[in-house]
């Protein structure tokens, strides 16, 4: 570890090279435009988290005291919406991506800068509406904005709510089509496909499904917009409409969603494998594909969403089997990654606990969800909390467990600055704790029998709930230690070199943190990825600049 | 521009989607429904549409080629062209207006499939409305491109703009070349 005076920091960097707010509002800088959305997600992650604790507060008794039954309905659908929406979609990617993106693969910026700016707007522009609907006493469709409840039934601001997710998928898919773009175009010299960061194929994969996958929900949902709003019959029976068909079409969209939140984990959760290994990542090309492989099946299983919908029970087979597949690819990665670990010597830093703690808590997600996707176990624990729990293990578990993991570790490139080790290793354990009381009784409880989106229960459930409304204090606590030590850090956390860990990545070949254009020189990556030997030799691997180009 | 295209093609994909399922469930009501379209006007507008991506394929070749007057000519043209097929779409909804085929509360159509009809029409004012917005869109694109031709932008060596352009244009182009056999043909088989 490099001593705080002998660390040399550039004088002018993409924080201080300009002040105003003007400078932030119209600026075209990745790395900026990833800080704004650092700032836009986290505060809709604690308004999210808001509803979810006064979720779990109602759930501490049996009976419904606290609020109503359509006030209980309003808040879960209002915490899945902002946390799936205005969340998780785009956590990953449009921070840790934005600012990452073009570092990872040696470029000065996005293929189209101002695109990326306008996709923040939106973003903001559908939070707005958001918040616009919440503040208008909300809605209470569920995420799920099933028809014919949600177009001809829900008294609340359910229009709204689909103009908030309509443009906000488009800052979406904009964001999706800007990284396709500049990882097929703008990689260093040198930087072949099968040399990229595991993470940037995570990010290529995701963003396949951004493109593909937004547009389809963007139209079904403005679809149940006009069937409330012009009284049509889309999905009306009444009008030989088809109230399952936007089930499908939904699902179509939602289902890879899921993928949307927890591949870019797992591609963070491979860079700290490697990183705090000191180890290539077992196989690479077997886990570059098989973020590739779960994108491309994650298109095939969105029936089994739907197994007690009435669709055919042949359908319902194949979706049974196609979702059995998927989980191939993410064993893939779970064995790989226990394979890195193998005979290496692990350096337990908090981005590795995060890591560690995604791989447990995903594979306990992963197998219930082979639970769920058997047709006859699935017909036992449809809409009970066992869901519930099963999904939270992947996108609480898995996607917010690689956002916290991959922010820390690349904490000292976006700030300058190192977070308090301490702390930041308390709030893990925190975190990992809290995350487990609260969902793990949830699995219990599902299997018993009790159903989701209930503001009231019979009493012999007491206990278990209390359990997990303990554990989501817990779990409060351990989200709100970060963003205070974080904000912290910026000002008193002791200086960063280029590359604290030290890891390979042409992210850490520039300085921390990096000037407004990134690099001074081209680099040129002339070297296998996560090339740990050649860094520890101590030779100059991507040499920046100083190495002739190659013809 | 390309992976912008494929998101496109998603997006009407749904309705694409609504509609094939639709269709199934109801053959013959879509057909006795497709029957009220107004075969000659659909049939000129794609005619129109047609020439369209002709004088718009031929302004990108001569943008490659440097000229800018014809560029400005064609690009012109193909704005023409698609007011023009805008102009037609507008008095075809005035049409279904005046005879009640608007979906909503004064919507009318023979027993027995009045309901299945109003579901037809539903998704032909949701497709061929979604088209047109994409009409519109490129009619904007077109001038601004005809404006920045004026001003002496494009060269041989820079003309993105114009090729990108074209390619959006061709692409709102096939749409309509689905639409068209599945909105307005699908009654005439079945005679």
């Amino acid at each position: 570890m490099h001593t705080e005076a002998s660390i040399e920091q550039p004088r002018v960097h993409y924080l201080n090279a300009d002040y105003g707010w003007k400078s932030w509002l119209f600026t075209t800088d990745h790395k900026r435009i990833g800080i704004l959305y650092l700032v836009s997600i986290t505060l809709f992650f604690f308004l999210g988290g808001f509803f979810a604790a006064l979720v779990r507060l109602e759930l501490a008794t049996p009976a419904g005291d606290l609020v109503s039954s359509e006030t209980y309905n309003k808040l879960f659908s209002m915490h899945g919406i902002i946390m799936i929406f205005f969340f998780l979609i785009p956590s990953i990617p449009a921070v840790l991506g934005n600012f990452l993106v073009p570092l990872m693969i040696g470029a000065r910026d996005v293929a189209f800068p101002r695109l990326n700016l306008l996709s923040w707007y939106l973003f903001n522009l559908g939070g707005l509406f958001m918040l616009y609907a919440v503040l208008h006493g909300g809605v209470d469709t569920g995420w799920t904005f099933y028809t014919p409840y949600s177009s001809n039934f829900a008294n609340t601001n359910v229009v709204a709510t689909i103009a908030a997710i309509f443009i906000a998928g488009f800052s979406s898919i904009l964001t999706g089509l800007n990284f396709i773009v500049t990882i097929h175009s703008m990689r260093a010299p040198g930087m072949t496909w099968f040399r990229l960061p595991l993470f940037i194929w995570a990010l290529y994969a995701t963003s396949i499904i951004q493109v593909l996958g937004t547009p389809v929900v963007a139209i079904t949902l403005t679809l149940v917009a006009a069937e409330r709003l012009l009284h049509l019959g889309v999905f009306d029976p009444a009008y030989g409409g088809d109230p399952i068909l936007f089930q499908h079409l939904f699902w179509f969209y939602s289902h890879p969603a899921v993928y949307i939140m927890v591949l870019p984990s797992m591609g963070v959760v491979s860079e700290l494998v490697a990183t705090f290994t000191r180890k290539n990542v077992y196989g690479y090309k077997f886990v570059a594909f098989s973020s590739m492989a779960i994108a491309v099946f994650g298109f095939l299983v969105w029936g089994h969403h739907m197994f007690v919908s009435g669709q055919s029970v042949y359908a319902g087979m194949v979706f049974s089997f196609l979702s059995y597949a998927v989980a191939i690819p993410s064993a893939i990665k779970v064995f790989n990654w226990t394979a890195t670990l193998h005979k290496a010597s692990v350096s337990y830093q908090t981005p590795m606990l995060y890591a560690f703690g995604f791989i447990g808590l995903f594979t306990i997600g992963g197998l219930t969800g082979l639970f769920v996707a058997a047709l006859g176990v699935d017909i036992h624990v449809t809409d009970t909390y066992f869901v519930i729990a099963h999904f939270h293990y992947i996108m609480v578990g898995g996607a917010v467990m690689g956002y916290l993991g991959g922010l820390h570790y690349w904490w000292p490139k976006i700030s300058g600055r190192m977070y308090p080790e301490g702390w930041a290793k308390l709030s893990a354990l925190i975190v990992f704790v809290g995350f487990n009381l609260t969902f793990f009784p949830q699995f219990l409880l599902g299997y018993m029998g009790m159903p989701r989106r209930y503001h009231a229960y019979p009493p012999e459930f007491q206990v278990l709930n209390v359990m997990s409304s303990a554990g989501a204090t817990i779990l409060g606590v351990g989200y709100i230690l970060p963003m205070i030590y974080l904000i912290w850090s910026m000002r008193y956390g002791p200086k960063a070199s280029a590359n604290p860990w030290p890891s390979t990545g042409l992210e850490w070949q520039t300085s921390s943190p990096p000037p407004t254009e990134n690099f001074g020189d081209t680099p040129v990556m002339n070297v296998e990825p996560y090339d740990f030997p050649t860094l520890a030799s101590g030779r100059n691997r991507a040499q920046l600049g100083s190495e002739p180009r190659p013809a | 521009m390309w992976v912008f295209l494929v998101t496109e093609i998603m997006f009407f994909g749904a309705l694409f989607t609504s509609y094939i399922v639709y269709r199934s469930l109801h053959s013959f009501a879509f057909a006795e429904a497709s029957r009220q379209l107004d075969i000659t006007l659909g049939t000129i507008n794609t005619a129109v549409l047609i020439s369209s991506s002709f004088t718009m394929a031929t302004a990108v070749y001569y943008a490659q080629t440097g000229k800018k007057r014809m560029i400005i000519v064609f690009l012109a043209l193909t704005i023409l062209l698609g007011l023009v097929f805008i102009g037609i779409k507008v008095y075809e909804y005035y049409q279904k207006y005046v005879e009640h085929f608007v979906p909503g509360s004064s919507f009318s159509f023979p027993a027995p499939y009045a309901r299945e009809a109003e579901m037809f029409f539903t998704l032909y004012f949701a497709m061929t409305g979604l088209h047109a917005l994409h009409m519109i869109v490129g009619v904007g694109l077109l001038t601004w491109l005809v404006i920045f031709a004026e001003r002496g932008r494009f060269t041989p060596a820079y003309h993105s703009p114009v090729e990108l352009t074209g390619l959006y244009w061709h692409f709102v182009d096939i749409i309509w070349i689905f639409l068209y056999p599945l909105l307005y043909l699908i009654g005439r088989h079945l005679e």
